[in-house]
């Protein structure tokens, strides 16, 4: 039992809990000792999510089995197996992750508290769309739930982060692969309105999709783009090998001020550059398709001691719009940020804190220092909100209460959700407190 | 919860009276905080401190009052606001200071006591009942309103000066003692502020009003640094002038 400063991704609020990593058969215990308790997975998330100050914070790392995957590819796996693990026992015998984040270093558990969604969401949804059935401890006990079973814990449980219990296991279904290759198609745009168009008339025509969009053009090529796409290779070309391992490594934190509105925009125009006008059927491997970051661990040390946080909303089909206000008001208001992340969403799983919706979700990478961006930010809130939209809490770090209600109106369904099995809010976060869902 | 841009939403103002702290007050209000206790000794100023963070946006204003004359008042103070806010504080404010009349309190053994029990002994006890309910949050940020005055004293107000000299070196040692902690404390040094403490005092240079001291302040509580000086200037200025010849230094402040 160690006191331990933990960290949100983003490094910006940190907090100091007891922390211990249990085996699942201890995790009941914990919840009746501790007065306070939160589980917490890789820490990926980028705000606050993973924390409770003060309190008692369960890691996962002692909860890392995972049964044999059956013929039809259903696994189960403990909380604490990764998106990594899942790839490297799976990848080799023919399966693969139904949806991945943008990095594989999560655990099951987080993927299923932040229903994480990937470059496949507008066709096959998100994590919890492929969850068979779990189990969490709570305070009222060990409860089995699924889409038929206990159905309502069970979805509140995706985009609850953590607040419904503590998943121990869970049974997910994966997806069958004949090759490690992906298939991509690479077209450049020159601006926004262009690559809006062609993602929202040909998206569907590919199993991945993704842009990748320059906010700090401004005037004709504001919201210049790179979108990629494609599928799994049927045919296989390479054998079925899991991916390797970083190779680099960011080892202290960069000096604040590294990344500038200078060293920023030159590096978008490199990678801009750097892609092709069009390009079809070109094979990537997975690493470098799904998780281009983690070729560099720890890289958000580059952002150096201030830390960055990342803002991220999804707005319905209608709001296409709001994505451009939001890109201009960032490019004309200085406020740095590195290249933002496009995608179109279908539709969410049916939770109260369910973050997805059909239409768009657009991701921005801001480092801290800059006056402007905590009001900048305060702006975007409410763009998002009056536009029906709202922001990812497994992303956030800044959201007030207000906001937060306004873009996830059925909070006090959730509420009730989690009262029938923590009446009296032992599963709490530094998160939770911030928005006020829970306030001791 | 504070976040990740260092805006309390819970706060408590030891010295809430204060201009510097009604300024500040306002502007924290105005971004994150709702609940806002404001202790202190004027019954009235408080209230009306109250109805200003009120029109800023905050939703629960209670008013705690002590007299930093008294020490022992220090502990029940600072109980009284963590009661009253009723859950984590985000955020604690000393801005308790005296500026006294320095030609009259320096003959005066009562007065010059009080000197530094308001500006330096009724602070300290205030920090040590700070400590362990902090730590126990495991989160929070402590935010002493210190002075330039205390980097060197001068002959013209060295009971106040000397007073905030002892608070100021005395933080730096109680903020190592939190590392570790995920309390952090940052000490504010601001240069000549105008407000009704400082009305008939002859400005110094770079003098600033309350308003770019609030400013500041929530600036610097946006970054790790545990000293903010306001204005910036203030930080060079004084990395000469306490090195300056003591003859020099008094020929300076011969008329102040
Ligand atoms: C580089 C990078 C790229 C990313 N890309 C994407 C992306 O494309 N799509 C996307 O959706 N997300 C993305 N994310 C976010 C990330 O997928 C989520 O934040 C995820 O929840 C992190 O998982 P974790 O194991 O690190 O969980 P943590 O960050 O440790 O915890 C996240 C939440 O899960 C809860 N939790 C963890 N374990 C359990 C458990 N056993 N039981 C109950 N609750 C638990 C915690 O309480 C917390 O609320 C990205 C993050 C990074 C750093």
């Amino acid at each position: 039992m160690t006191r331990e400063r933990l960290y949100g991704w983003g490094r910006t609020s940190p907090s100091v809990a007891e922390v211990l990593a249990p085996i699942a058969s201890d995790v009941e215990n914990e919840l009746h000792r501790a007065p306070r308790l939160l589980a917490r997975g890789l820490g990926r998330s980028y705000g606050d999510a993973a924390q409770l100050a003060g309190g008692t914070v369960l890691r996962s790392s002692e909860m890392a089995t995972m049964s044999p995957i059956s013929s039809d590819g259903r696994v189960t796996v403990e909380a604490g197996v990764t998106i990594d693990d899942l790839i490297r026992v799976g990848v080799p015998q023919g399966w693969f992750v139904p949806v991945t984040p943008g990095t594989r270093q999560v655990s099951v558990g987080g993927a299923i508290a932040a229903d994480v969604h990937g470059k496949n969401h507008h066709v096959e949804g998100s994590f919890g769309h492929h969850v068979l059935s779990m189990r969490l401890a709570t305070p009222r006990g060990i409860i089995s739930c699924s889409p038929t079973v206990e159905s309502e814990l069970f979805w509140a449980t995706f985009g609850g982060m953590g607040l419904t219990g503590v998943v121990l296991d869970a049974e997910l279904q994966l997806i069958a692969i004949s090759s490690t290759d992906v298939l991509v198609d690479t077209t450049r745009f020159n601006n926004l309105d262009a690559v809006m168009n062609e993602m929202s008339s040909g998206d569907h025509r590919y199993r991945y999709s993704v842009a990748w969009v320059d906010c700090m053009t401004t005037g004709s090529s504001m919201g210049r783009a790179i979108l990629t796409r494609g599928d799994h290779a049927t045919e296989s070309r390479s054998e079925l090998a899991p991916p390797r391992e970083a190779k680099l490594a960011v080892p202290f934190n960069a000096p604040s001020g590294l990344l500038n509105p200078l060293t920023i925009r030159a590096f978008n125009e490199l990678w801009f550059r750097a892609a092709p006008k069009q390009r079809r059927d070109e094979a990537q491997s997975i690493s470098s398709f799904f998780h281009p970051l983690d070729g560099v661990r720890d890289w958000n040390r580059l952002y150096g001691r201030k830390g960055f946080v990342q803002y991220q909303f999804a707005v319905p089909d209608t709001a296409g719009e709001t994505v451009v206000d939001a890109i201009k008001t960032l490019s004309t208001s200085k406020v740095p940020s590195f290249l933002a992340v496009l995608k179109r969403f279908g539709a969410g799983t049916p939770g109260p804190l369910s973050f997805p919706m059909p239409g768009w979700t657009l991701a921005l990478d801001l480092p801290v220092g800059p006056s402007a961006l905590p009001g900048v930010l305060d702006q975007l809130d409410e763009l998002v909100t009056n536009a029906g939209g709202r922001v990812y809490l497994a992303k956030d770090a800044r959201l007030d209460p207000a906001h937060f209600r306004a873009m996830y109106p059925r909070y006090q369904e959730f509420l009730a959700i989690k009262h029938r099995v923590d009446p009296d809010d032992i599963i709490s976060s530094d998160l939770a407190r911030r928005l006020e869902l829970i306030r001791k | 919860m504070e976040n990740a841009f260092g805006q309390p939403q819970t706060v408590v103002v030891l010295g809430g009276s204060s201009d510097i702290a009604r300024e500040l007050t306002t502007k924290l209000c105005a971004e994150r905080a709702r609940t806002v206790v404001l202790a202190g000794r004027n019954e009235q100023l408080l209230n009306e401190a109250a109805a200003e963070a009120q029109r800023a946006g905050a939703t629960l204003t209670p008013i705690v009052r002590f007299d930093a004359e008294d020490v022992t008042s220090a502990e029940r103070a600072v109980r009284e606001s963590f009661e009253a806010v009723g859950a984590p504080v985000d955020l604690v404010v000393i801005a308790v200071g005296l500026l006294g009349n320095q030609e009259v309190d320096e003959n005066d053994p009562a007065a010059a006591a009080r000197m530094s029990i308001v500006n330096y002994a009724w602070p300290v006890s205030a920090l040590a009942a700070l400590r362990e309910r902090m730590i126990a949050q495991g989160a929070g940020r402590i935010v002493v309103i210190s002075s330039v005055a205390g980097i060197r004293v001068r002959r013209g107000s060295y009971l106040y000066s000397g007073a905030k000299a002892g608070l100021d070196r005395l933080c730096e040692g109680y903020a190592d003692s939190l590392i570790g902690t995920g309390v952090t404390l940052q000490i504010v040094r601001p240069g000549f502020v105008h407000t009704k403490m400082t009305t008939g005092m002859k400005p110094a240079p770079f003098s600033v009003d309350a308003t770019k001291v609030a400013n500041d302040i929530v600036a610097g509580m946006r970054t790790p640094q545990r000293i903010i000086y306001t204005p910036g200037i203030m930080k060079w200025l004084f990395a000469i002038l306490r090195h300056l010849p003591a003859p020099l230094w008094r020929k300076i402040n011969e008329d102040r």
